[in-house]
């Protein structure tokens, strides 16, 4: 076989020419009918995927491939599928039949082909489709296909996870397949389903130890105890068990199920001993990194001993055992050695290159200080310091992440304020630097909180006038829009306090001198481009404005502006808001009081400030309203706040209450040591703070050491204290400040619910169910059904029928395939019974149930047809023993007749009813039927499609079926007889593949099909021919030997005429056209001769119509 | 999509290539191949790199080993694997990497048993190209 890929190039080199050329030429290929052809430009196709090239056009090709009967094309065909087929694909569910039929293929190969291939593109209706296919498949005769199918149901699981309860039996059966691949199979889809919910899959534990001591192949074990290492966490008696079998396993085997081991295993010692001496590899320092930080978690004493191997592998030139040890550290961290740590880390930021790793080490010193809030943070200026010397950082994202640490501190750490104030203030001095160096990356974040924290903390400045003059520089509208809006907003804040400052030191010319200041730099920001900015600015500037003029009079205004920032801001938990209980009897949504037009009162903040509360506590404002709607509502919140008892209100009460984070409140205050200086100059400051603070910690030992002598002294001498040397212990180690860490907030009875952590997204959760209840009947597996059942409804079906024959198969359910083939017959017979129209159904049904009984003719499709012409038709009118339908088309695969009919209701309409019968082994689906317009005729589409557009034929096709379909004409001049050009396309899929094939049509519309059966008095018709208006026209048949009777009928049937008078062998007949021609007939039989005189309204009407007439005539 | 598949690759390769020999044969990806839970496992061989993305249910050391079995069938199956032929039989190489990982999940891992598999294939694939053929051969 030619290996066309061999002609490609191996890269994209040669150019997209070359590959479009490729591509066309594949197209080419696709177009032929040689299967291998065109199973070769498949695989050329997947090699072209695999260079990144999308082939999702070619999707119905790789399903004709797939469905070739060789094994070779097949394999092809499915191999493509795998790797371009996803959930999107639309012709995926073409696929269900092909894949059902090579699932319970002879071949063990097509099988496992078709169980790879779908494995990679399995959707959730594929899934529920095939289900029940894939279980029998658990129980083959042959391994290779039972350890594929018992793989394969994890992710039929997943997609369809109603099937995990039925199908679970039989998987725990196969824990215990003789073949070992079974086995480990259906090991290695349980310990999947256990990984994401272990408590279902306790009961199963004995079963796995079973195995688990018997087993001798490695993979098995190591999936068993990553098994055992979910399950022991919930059943703790379970870990004593193990330990035995497990300590045998260590000295049996390899090290690869020692490393799996740790997974949560008891017996960590041994392990870690292990592991340290197997450390020269770095595949194993990895892992047993990786190993570390699970024992981490249980047995954290353990593993801190090996502190300073971690740390030395912060020196591997090994980015992964970096990040290992980094992730390693943060949970070794303590009182004592987090300055240590952190020292040495900010070591690494220094030297570190490349910006991944230097990020991920500034978040990991962020995460590693701030861990379960500031737990391990003795000395808050040594982090504000190491905050800011992050700053210097270059290039880092994660700006807003030290900005937003820095705003926590100064927030809840209110004895840090002064210091953090300090600090801030220089940055902004500095600011300069840092917008300047990496205006592109986050790091001018920073400036945003420095910004705030000076504005907010403004008493705690020490020059307040340079800060301002610092944040009111030109430079500063370079920053990003939301910085200089937190810019402009704390500046009135920092002015509001300078204010005051001058004020009560009776400075009037230096109060008037920063109002200046302010209205000289101010209109900077009102130019800005960002809205919010300027819409501050220009608000501020007018207020600073109106002060100018309150100063000019000499009138006091700090008190008044002050008091625009009056209150203390609380930290809220995230969650607070939506934990608070809704007391029984409150409807939130009901007025408390009627809302009142109060104007802005004067101790609450202008609506500016609430900007900044949002960025912290998202939920508490919705949306931002009018001026109006928030004085309102925030009038009926002060009313809710002072009845509402859960309402903690900003008194420094409540805060107390809520210091309950252990370790840094219940310390007892240690006075500051006056020795340590609170601003140190220069700004590389954290390593000094480590040495005040190691000297600190060295006095505060020695003044212990002291105490702990004399108390040693006034003990009795002899007595010797159980520890002699002073050992740290965390709690030895007292703050160097008063620390007063605000707790968030969190109403009183807040429900500790965990809920809202849980991703309602996880796809794993729809498999949380519970294996141990009995299987319930509505439960069970769906088996195979026909799609084309339930799709192959056309408009005039009524629902009862299609409900009839649903509830059928549904009894029968768990029989054996062969029964379902008898069924799928019998439901063939069914759907023929839907073709039949209302009035007829219930004679027809029995009709039908009489012949599955007897089987003596098959049916026959002039029969079946026959029945829809009566349509409309009066029912007293006899029927002639044959069919109107004329053929209009046929091949290999379907034969179309039709039948064209007057519409009674609509002029100018005719409905064309065609019947389309699958004659061939392939099911026929997609069928179109696209007919070229003539000016005189026109079919009627549905809205919006156009002229060229084809129209679906709204059902498919089994083999053996026919089925029909209805479609309206309207024609404009029914005097002619006419063609129209027509067009049936449709998809061919059978075990061979599926193909595309067209049948070309003439539809027919004789005169006789414009007219429609009306009956006619005998009076009214002579009447009729007396008007005179009528041409007359005639023709005349020779030979005909056929009784008058019959003649009579056939005209009846085939032209639509109705019989007025009849006597002898002579006849008047009448017929209407659809647009109300008026046609009489008279009927003369002779000896071996027939003369037809005709009477029209319209004489080109009538002699067409003669004509048609004289045609059906010479066939009698 | 194709174009994320490109992305994985480049990235990945990018990340691979640039690592020492001596140094650990395990990544952390990040959030291109799903996050922490996944992690790049990758052995080298002369010029080629076999990198396999895994969660965190694999056993790392066994995925080394996963691949070292792969390789060693690809070099019974092609006798003397080599680059080219990687690339110029590549539906082989699916074919032979289908019988041992399917649908993301470990399928086998004795070597003996994936060749036997292979070699009946291959053996069923020719006896279907020799049908194939001899019409053709007669005309």
């Amino acid at each position: 076989q030619a290996r066309g890929i061999q002609t490609h190039p191996p890269k994209p080199e040669h150019g997209a020419k070359y590959i479009s050329q490729c591509i066309d030429e594949i197209k080419q290929e696709l177009k032929q009918d040689n299967i291998a052809v065109k199973a070769n430009a498949v695989c050329k196709l997947t090699y072209l995927q695999m260079l990144g090239y999308d082939i999702s056009w070619a999707a119905f090709n790789i399903i004709e491939v797939m469905s070739a009967s060789k094994f070779t094309f097949k394999r092809v065909g499915y191999l493509a599928a795998s790797q371009s087929f996803h959930e999107g694909t639309d012709v995926i569910m073409l696929t269900t039949n092909q894949i059902r039929k090579d699932l319970s293929s002879p071949s063990q190969y097509d099988t496992g082909v078709a169980l790879t291939g779908l494995s990679c593109f399995v959707t959730p209706d594929l899934a529920r489709d095939l289900a029940n296919d894939i279980m029998t498949l658990m129980s083959h005769t042959k391994p290779y296909i039972r350890k594929k199918a018992v793989l394969i149901m994890y992710k039929v699981f997943l997609k369809y996870p109603e099937s995990l309860r039925p199908a679970f039996p039989r998987l725990k059966e196969k824990l215990e397949d003789p073949d070992p691949g079974v086995q480990s199979a259906a090991v290695n889809v349980i310990c999947e389903l256990a990984r994401r919910n272990p408590k279902n899959y306790l009961s199963l534990a004995p079963l796995f130890f079973k195995l688990m001591t018997s087993s001798t192949n490695n993979w098995v074990l190591i999936k068993i105890i990553k098994l055992f290492g979910a399950l022991t966490p919930l059943e703790p008696r379970l870990g004593k068990k193990l330990i035995e079998p497990l300590t045998n396993l260590i000295h049996r085997l390899s090290v690869a199920v020692l490393i799996s081991l740790s997974s949560g295993m008891p017996n960590h010692s041994a392990s870690i001993q292990v592991l340290t001496w197997l450390w020269p590899l770095s595949a194993v320092k990895y892992l047993g990194l990786l190993a570390m930080s699970k024992i981490l978690k249980t047995h954290p004493k353990s593993v801190q001993s090996h502190k300073d191997l971690i740390l030395q592998c912060l020196d591997d030139k090994d980015e992964s055992i970096r990040l290992r040890a980094l992730d390693l550290l943060y949970g070794m961290v303590s009182k004592k050695n987090l300055m240590e740590i952190v020292k040495k880390l900010m070591t690494h930021v220094d030297k570190a290159e490349g910006t991944t790793y230097r990020d991920e080490l500034l978040t990991k010193i962020i995460d590693i200080c701030s861990q379960s809030n500031y737990q391990y943070i003795t000395n808050f200026e040594w982090y504000i310091s190491i905050l800011v010397e992050l700053t210097r950082l270059e290039g880092t994202r994660h700006g807003h992440l030290i900005a937003a640490q820095m705003l926590d501190v100064a927030i809840r750490v209110k004895a840090i304020r002064k210091f953090a104030v300090s600090q801030m203030s220089a940055l902004l001095d500095s600011a300069h630097l840092l917008a300047s160096s990496t205006q592109r990356n986050g790091i001018c974040e920073v400036l945003y909180a420095a910004a705030w924290i000076c504005g907010e903390f403004s008493e705690h400045l020490q020059e307040p006038h340079h800060t301002l003059e610092a944040m009111l520089r030109p430079k500063v509208t370079t920053l990003p829009g939301h910085i200089q809006a937190v810019y402009v907003q704390n500046v009135v804040k920092l002015y509001a306090n300078i204010l005051q400052q001058k004020e009560q030191a009776g400075e009037a010319e230096g109060a008037q001198a920063v109002t200046q200041l302010m209205v000289d730099r101010l209109p900077q920001f009102v130019q800005s481009a960002d809205l919010e900015v300027q819409e501050r600015a220009s608000c501020i500037l007018q207020l600073v404005k109106h002060i100018q003029k309150l100063q000019a009079k000499d009138v006091p205004v700090a008190e008044e502006v002050s008091a625009l920032f009056a209150g203390e801001l609380n930290p809220v938990a995230p969650k607070a808001q939506k934990k608070v209980p809704v007391p029984e009897g409150l409807d939130l949504d009901a007025w408390i009081n009627e809302p009142l037009s109060d104007s802005e009162s004067e101790d609450e903040r202008p609506r500016a400030v609430f900007h900044e509360e949002e960025q912290r506590r998202p939920k508490h404002r919705p949306s931002e309203a009018d001026e109006e709607e928030l004085a309102r509502r925030r009038e009926a919140r002060k009313q809710e706040q002072a009845n509402n008892p859960f309402y903690i209100k900003s008194s420094p009460s409540p805060q107390k209450r809520y210091q309950d984070t252990p370790g840094v409140e219940h310390i007892p205050v240690v006075q500051i040591d006056l020795s340590v200086p609170l601003k140190v100059p220069g700004l590389p400051m954290s390593d000094q703070y480590v040495k005040l603070e190691e000297e600190r910690r060295h006095r505060q030992k020695l003044e212990k050491d002291k105490r702990r002598k004399k108390r040693k002294e006034k003990e009795k001498k002899g007595k010797r204290r159980h520890s002699s040397l002073p050992t740290e212990s965390d709690e030895d180690i007292a703050p160097a400040q008063q620390v007063d860490i605000v707790t968030e907030e969190m109403p009183e009875n807040a429900l500790p619910s965990d809920e809202d952590d849980k991703d309602p997204n996880d796809p794993y959760r729809a498999l949380d169910i519970d294996l141990d209840k009995p299987l319930a009947d509505s439960e069970k597996l769906p088996i195979q059904k026909h799609r084309n059942a339930e799709t192959s409804k056309s408009p005039e079906k009524d629902v009862p029928v299609v409900e009839k024959k649903s509830k059928k198969p549904k009894k029968k359910e768990k029989k054996h395939k062969e029964k379902e083939r008898d069924k799928e017959k019998k439901k063939q017979k069914e759907k023929k019974v839907k073709l039949v129209p209302r009035k007829h159904k219930k004679e027809k049904e029995e009709r039908t149930k009489g012949k599955k009984k007897s089987k003596k003719q098959p049916l026959g499709s002039e029969e079946a047809a026959g029945e829809p012409v009566q349509n409309g038709a009066p029912e007293e009118e006899p029927l002639p023993p044959e069919s109107s339908y004329s053929l209009l088309a046929e091949n290999s695969y379907v034969k179309m007749t039709c039948d064209i009919r007057g519409s009674l209701q609509e002029d100018s309409q005719v409905t064309v009813a065609i019947v389309l019968e699958n004659r061939s082994s392939s099911i026929l689906k997609g069928m179109e039927l696209s007919v070229l317009d003539s000016l005189n005729a026109r079919m009627a589409r549905p809205q919006g499609s156009s002229v060229h557009d084809g129209v679906p034929v709204p059902f498919q096709l089994p083999p053996g079926v026919s089925n029909e379909a209805q479609y309206v004409f309207t024609i404009q001049s029914i005097v002619m007889a006419q063609k129209l050009k027509g067009t049936l396309s449709f998809i061919a899929k059978n075990d061979e593949g599926a193909t595309h094939e067209k049948l070309d049509f003439r539809l027919h519309f004789s005169c006789s099909s414009y007219l429609t059966t009306t009956p006619c008095y005998s009076d009214a018709f002579a009447k009729l021919l007396e008007s005179g208006d009528l041409s007359m026209s005639s023709v005349k048949v020779d030979g005909i030997r056929m009784s008058f009777q019959n003649l009579l009928a056939k005209i009846c049937f085939h032209h639509h005429f109705s019989v007025v008078e009849r006597v002898d062998s002579c006849a008047s007949m009448y017929s209407r056209s659809i647009q109300g021609h008026h046609v009489c007939l008279l009927v003369k039989k002779g000896e071996n001769s027939v003369s037809v005189d005709g009477k029209c309204s319209d004489s080109t009407l009538l002699s067409n119509l003669l004509e048609e007439m004289k045609a059906t005539l010479a066939k009698c | 999509s194709e174009d994320t598949q490109q992305q994985i690759i480049r990235e990945t390769f990018h990340l691979v290539s640039k690592r020492d020999e001596n140094v650990c044969n395990f990544l952390e990806g990040g959030l291109l191949i799903g996050g922490s839970d996944n992690k790049l496992i990758y052995r080298h061989y002369a010029t080629l790199y076999f990198v396999f993305c895994v969660d965190s249910s694999e056993s790392e050391l066994g995925i080394l080993d996963l691949i070292q079995v792969f390789v060693e069938t690809l070099d019974k199956c092609f006798e003397n694997v080599c680059e080219l032929d990687l690339i110029f039989h590549v539906d082989k190489v699916h074919n032979i990497l289908a019988e041992m990982v399917m649908g993301g999940m470990v399928l086998e891992t004795n070597m003996n048993e994936i060749v036997t598999q292979i070699d009946a294939q291959n053996k069923l694939e020719k006896s279907e190209t020799f049908i194939f053929q001899s019409p053709r051969q007669d005309r």
